[in-house]
């Protein structure tokens, strides 16, 4: 059959040559996305933020930052070479789960703990469930929470930007001790703190906490610009954040004395960036739209409990975590009937 | 700390004769002959004598349903035990092995085109029946081989070989084989026409190389009833092999031996 | 002007409709022509020729080989010259007859035209259309004539015509609609009166604003078929998604278009029908797009059943550059091939070359369980679990989340930036379910 083509071909005309030819299942064609656009896009959002931190934090944010990158993608590109798998570092997924592990330190890491929490990360959270798309938890958050409580010293040294040595705490840190004291009796200090939250502080980044925590503002730019361009959901950040914002107005009306009120529980902590990029992360988070919905749902519910009844001041990771350990129950759960299902009451009829 | 080792240790000995009372009371009666049976299986599961796995075909053995001899994969000297433990009459069963009737290699028969899919033979069919010159042959992508529960075939070129000495004839490739080409044959017979296809002469030299093009002569050459035509394929009378020599006279080779065997005896020529 | 209904998911690909302004042009006779016995579904037809025995153009080659099956006739008139095999698109041999042309083209005494058709028998009718061996020239190569006979207690008030052809690249449907309006108008009326049917809508993608337009000028006085336009969305010119789009019926899973008082023919069948009754034609002749990058001259050819992709190919004036990808069909649905010795079928709408810039070869890697496969999925499947699932072999879960209701479209491999192939994996599962539930028919009946 090879020769029959060769016999075909008459001087004017070109036929093809059977050995170029591809054969594959349809479809031919394909939209031209890919995983390592993905990657940089969400990579792309990020970057003001990370402009954010280095202008209020200066070198040791750069520092923090190019050096979680630095070590995820090492440790990804050592874990295929012991696991004897194709190195697939060009995907740049390490590469984002570094740059999300830097944005959950505080400024002042030492560079040992950001070598240890890559480790951590991309070893233990990606790399030994197989590697990409294989992963349950998102890798950046177990590689953070892992840091959290082994280190919690050095995890919970906040700078106050534009203050290089000082260490303070984060807004939520101190609302939290504030409520305590309160709790025993002294209510001044909760008062006057209650009064003069400086939200545009807040939303410009101008206050203690985590690398990706400080600018809400260009988070939720970044935020936007994924959901337009199609990379991630809106599902997820809207409904995690309408959760949050739900359950602390409700917490807020019933004793606004104590409770600080629905938008300094949005504006504090990690809320904006967990919403909008760590939930979203599409390996650990439902494939179905409902799933979606139900998922950020029981990460806002989980991040108002933390917060409010629990130790850590801050609960987003732990909240996505537990969530992530639901996708596959979600997905299960939601899986959608096909189209031309029949309705019940037309199989009777 | 002197009164927690003492309770734990008081904890671990009221454990363990927990255990050891649920071990003695709750025990489960098995059949001494089951057991022994059990051990003869060849413990593969394979499947091949219609029972789900060792077990459900030891069980049956146990029970009289079955007979000792329907285990392909069992050898001459465990099934003679096997007839003893059961106390029936010696089995005796031919050896049978599994033979890939194909021998287009890369070289053998051409890929007409880059096949780019899953890796895997099933899924290749679905795709231009794999864009090999020879629409019958081997897709060499190894569903047989990966079938196999005792690693005899082997994937040479993207073509399946079966090692005649490693295979037990339990079967499974036979299913797997998308494109029909694995069957059992007798141990014994010496040679096979490695093809399948039924098309014509002419069609099957420009296909490959290697193909059965239907010139008769090793039915000359055989003696009567040894070889037979089927249409342009030439097929062996299993039941009456013909000698190893009858595959001089075959032009393209596809009357030949198991290319492992000639290997074998090649090394032992050495 | 009733609403039209937008179903769930579908992609944008590109159109790529190279040859839409190429006007059908008749290919001139050939030498030889290899004639397939089975262009359609269901059981082989029966030859009724012997090698050597002379034909003429329309001639009755092969009979019907049961219910569902299809006539094959003669596209030229000459020699048998044998009774052979040849390559089909699937990459298997398909029974063929090789007809050597004698140059004559001599015709056959046509069947009675029926030109009064609206006082017939639709029995007489159906009869014409399975003598004349029309099958669904869409893509299935189903045989009408089965198609148009429904059970009598499931009555169809609805004939939808599709004139979508939402592939991208192809436009055999469109130049066939824009040269022969009134044909496939009667067409379509004479399918209406076999089927008793009162709706008539004909469904065309809004890339073809020229088509719409004829067609609105032409039905503006009787008001039949109703055209709609439609927005241009893949797989629009599925049948069931046609059905909702136009109907809002929902076809039941595992059902039938008629379960739902609908028949949805192609245009290309209608034309074929409307030829078969008025003019006494048999089915030996469709219109093909020859076509993509590599192509000098992207055109449609009025092919006779049974030329070679090789002879379209030469009618389009060969190759510019070496493609990479040779495809019968469409890109989204079409087959791959790898030789062009294969015939051209009742059903074969278009011939497609990729160049190697466009080919959208893939290394698949593991998925990111983006869920992009879910949102575009027509049949609201889980494409990506169900990759996931049969990639490791559990054919009981694909099957327990419904892997044979996809058809096969195409939307979620289109849109997987893991470039996982997900198409074959459900065909590796469809194939491997059926075979299970034949397995386990078969078991219990004996």
């Amino acid at each position: 059959m090879k020769s029959g083509i060769a016999s075909m071909t008459e001087p004017e005309i070109r036929l093809p040559d059977a050995e170029q030819l591809v054969v594959s299942s349809s479809p031919h064609f394909h939209c031209g996305n890919s995983v390592a656009k993905i990657m940089l896009l969400v990579i792309l959002a990020l970057l003001p933020a990370c402009l954010v931190a280095v202008y209020y934090f200066g070198v040791a944010a750069f520092r923090v930052l190019t050096l979680c990158m630095l070590f995820c993608v090492g440790t990804e590109a050592l874990c295929s070479k012991l696991m004897k798998r194709p190195l697939e570092i060009n995907d740049f997924s390490a590469l984002l789960t570094g740059l999300l592990l830097g944005m959950n330190l505080p400024p002042g890491t030492p560079s040992w703990i950001c070598l240890v929490g890559s480790l951590i990360a991309i070893g233990i959270g990606k790399m030994a469930y197989g590697g990409m798309g294989q992963n349950p938890f998102n890798p950046a958050l177990v590689g953070r929470v892992a840091l959290l409580v082994s280190f919690p010293q050095a995890m919970n040294t906040w700078q106050i930007p534009g203050m290089d040595s000082v260490s303070g705490a984060t807004p939520l840190q101190e609302l939290g001790m504030l409520q305590q004291k309160a709790l025993a009796g002294d209510s001044a200090e909760l008062n006057e703190f209650l009064q003069n939250i400086p939200y545009g502080d807040y939303m410009l980044g101008n206050m203690g906490g985590s690398l990706g925590e400080a600018c809400a503002l260009a988070l939720i730019l970044g935020g936007i610009f994924l959901i337009v361009i199609r990379v991630v959901r809106w599902q997820i950040p809207v409904f995690m954040i309408a959760t949050v914002a739900v359950c602390s107005t409700l917490a807020w009306l019933a004793k606004p004395d104590l409770c600080a009120p629905p938008q300094f529980h949005l504006l504090s902590g990690g809320l904006i960036l967990g919403a909008f990029f760590m939930a979203t992360d599409p390996v650990t988070s439902p494939m179905s739209r409902l799933g979606a919905i139900l998922f950020a749902i029981g990460c806002g519910l989980i991040v108002c409990a933390i917060r409010f009844w629990g130790n850590y001041p801050e609960g987003i990771s732990f909240a996505i975590l537990v969530m992530n350990a639901m996708t596959p129950l979600l997905d299960k759960v939601t899986m959608r009937k096909p189209f031309g299902t029949q309705k019940k009451a037309v199989k009777n009829a | 700390m002197i009164t927690a080792t003492v309770i734990l240790l008081i904890i671990g000995v009221l454990i363990a004769l927990a255990i050891g009372l649920v071990v003695k009371f709750f025990a489960v009666e098995v059949d001494p002959l089951l057991e022994q049976v059990s051990a003869i299986m060849p413990g593969t599961n394979c499947g091949a004598c219609g029972y789900a796995g060792c077990a459900g075909y030891a069980a049956a053995l146990v029970g009289r349903k079955a007979q000792p001899g329907d285990c392909p994969a069992m050898s001459d000297s465990l099934l003679h035990q096997l007839c003893e433990l059961l106390g029936v009459e010696d089995v005796k069963k031919e050896r049978r092995v599994a033979v890939v009737f194909c021998s287009g290699n890369d070289q053998n028969a051409t890929r007409q085109a880059f096949y780019n899919g899953v890796n895997r033979c099933r899924d290749a069919m679905l795709v231009a029946a794999g864009a090999k010159s020879c629409t019958y042959g081997c897709l060499g992508l190894g569903a047989c081989a990966q079938a196999c529960p005792y690693g005899a075939i082997e994937v040479r070129n993207r073509l399946a070989i079966v090692h005649p000495e490693l295979c037990r004839a339990c079967g499974l490739c036979v299913q797997t084989c998308p494109k029909k080409l694995i069957r059992l044959v007798p141990a014994s017979a010496p040679i096979h026409v490695f093809c399948s296809s039924p098309a014509r002469g002419s069609f099957k030299r420009n296909a490959c190389k290697t193909a059965c093009i239907g010139c008769r002569r090793c039915v000359k050459a055989a003696e009567e009833n040894q070889i037979r035509m089927n249409g342009f394929l030439a097929v062996i009378n299993y039941g009456n092999p013909p000698a190893a020599e009858v595959a001089q006279s075959c032009p393209t080779a596809a009357l030949r031996a198991n290319v492992t065997q000639v290997e074998a005896n090649k090394d032992s020529s050495i | 002007m009733s609403k039209i209904f937008r179903f769930h998911g579908g992609v944008y690909p590109p159109e790529e409709k190279l040859a839409s302004q190429a006007g059908i042009q008749v290919a001139p006779l050939l030498e030889k022509y290899t004639v397939p016995l089975q262009m359609h579904i269901g059981a082989p037809a029966k030859s009724l020729v012997q090698k050597g025995q002379k034909v003429l153009r329309g001639q009755l080659l092969a009979e019907p080989g049961g219910y569902v099956s299809a006539a094959v006739h003669s596209p030229t008139s000459g020699v048998i010259k044998e009774y052979g095999s040849c390559l089909g698109v699937n990459g298997t041999q398909w029974p063929a007859l090789i007809i050597e042309s004698d140059g004559e083209d001599q015709n056959q005494e046509p069947m009675p035209p029926i030109s009064d058709w609206q006082n017939t028998d639709p029995k007489i009718l159906l009869k014409r259309i399975e003598d004349a061996g029309i099958v669904g020239k869409g893509g299935a190569a189903f045989p009408t004539h089965v198609k148009l006979s429904p059970p009598p207690d499931t009555p169809i008030d609805t004939l939808i015509i599709n004139g979508v052809e939402c592939e991208p690249g192809l436009s055999a449907d469109h130049r066939l609609m824009l040269e022969n309006p009134d044909q496939i108008i009667e067409g379509a009326l004479i399918v209406a009166h076999i089927l008793q049917a009162k709706n008539i809508y004909l469904g065309i993608e809004d890339n073809k604003q020229d088509t719409i337009e004829l067609f609105r000028e032409k039905t503006a006085s009787t008001g039949a078929p109703q055209v709609y336009s439609l927005k241009v969305r893949y797989p629009q010119g599925a049948e069931k998604h046609l059905i909702y789009a136009l109907t809002k019926r929902k076809v039941p899973r595992g059902g039938l278009p008629l379960n739902v008082g609908c028949v949805v023919q192609n245009v290309a069948s209608i034309y074929a029908i409307y030829d078969a009754v008025v003019n006494g034609k048999p089915l030996y002749e469709r219109v093909t797009t020859v076509t993509g990058n590599p192509v000098v001259n992207p055109g449609n050819w009025l092919l006779r059943i049974g030329s070679s992709y090789a002879d379209a190919l030469k009618l389009a004036g060969g190759l510019k550059e070496q493609p990479a990808k040779v495809i019968s069909g469409g890109p989204m649905m079409g087959v791959s091939v790898y030789s062009l010795d294969i015939p051209v079928t009742k059903n074969c709408a278009g011939l497609l070359f990729l160049s190697r810039s466009q080919l959208s070869q893939f290394q698949s890697k593991a998925c990111i369980h983006c869920g992009r496969c879910n949102d575009v999925c027509p049949m609201r499947l889980t494409p990506g679990m169900l990759g996931i699932q049969i990639e490791n072999d559990r054919f009981d879960l694909a099957e327990a989340w419904n892997v044979l209701d996809c058809m096969e479209c195409g939307c979620c491999a289109y849109i997987c930036p893991a470039h996982r192939p997900l198409v074959q994996h459900m065909r590796r599962a469809k194939t491997e379910v059926i075979a299970k539930r034949q397995a386990a028919e078969a078991k219990k009946s004996s």
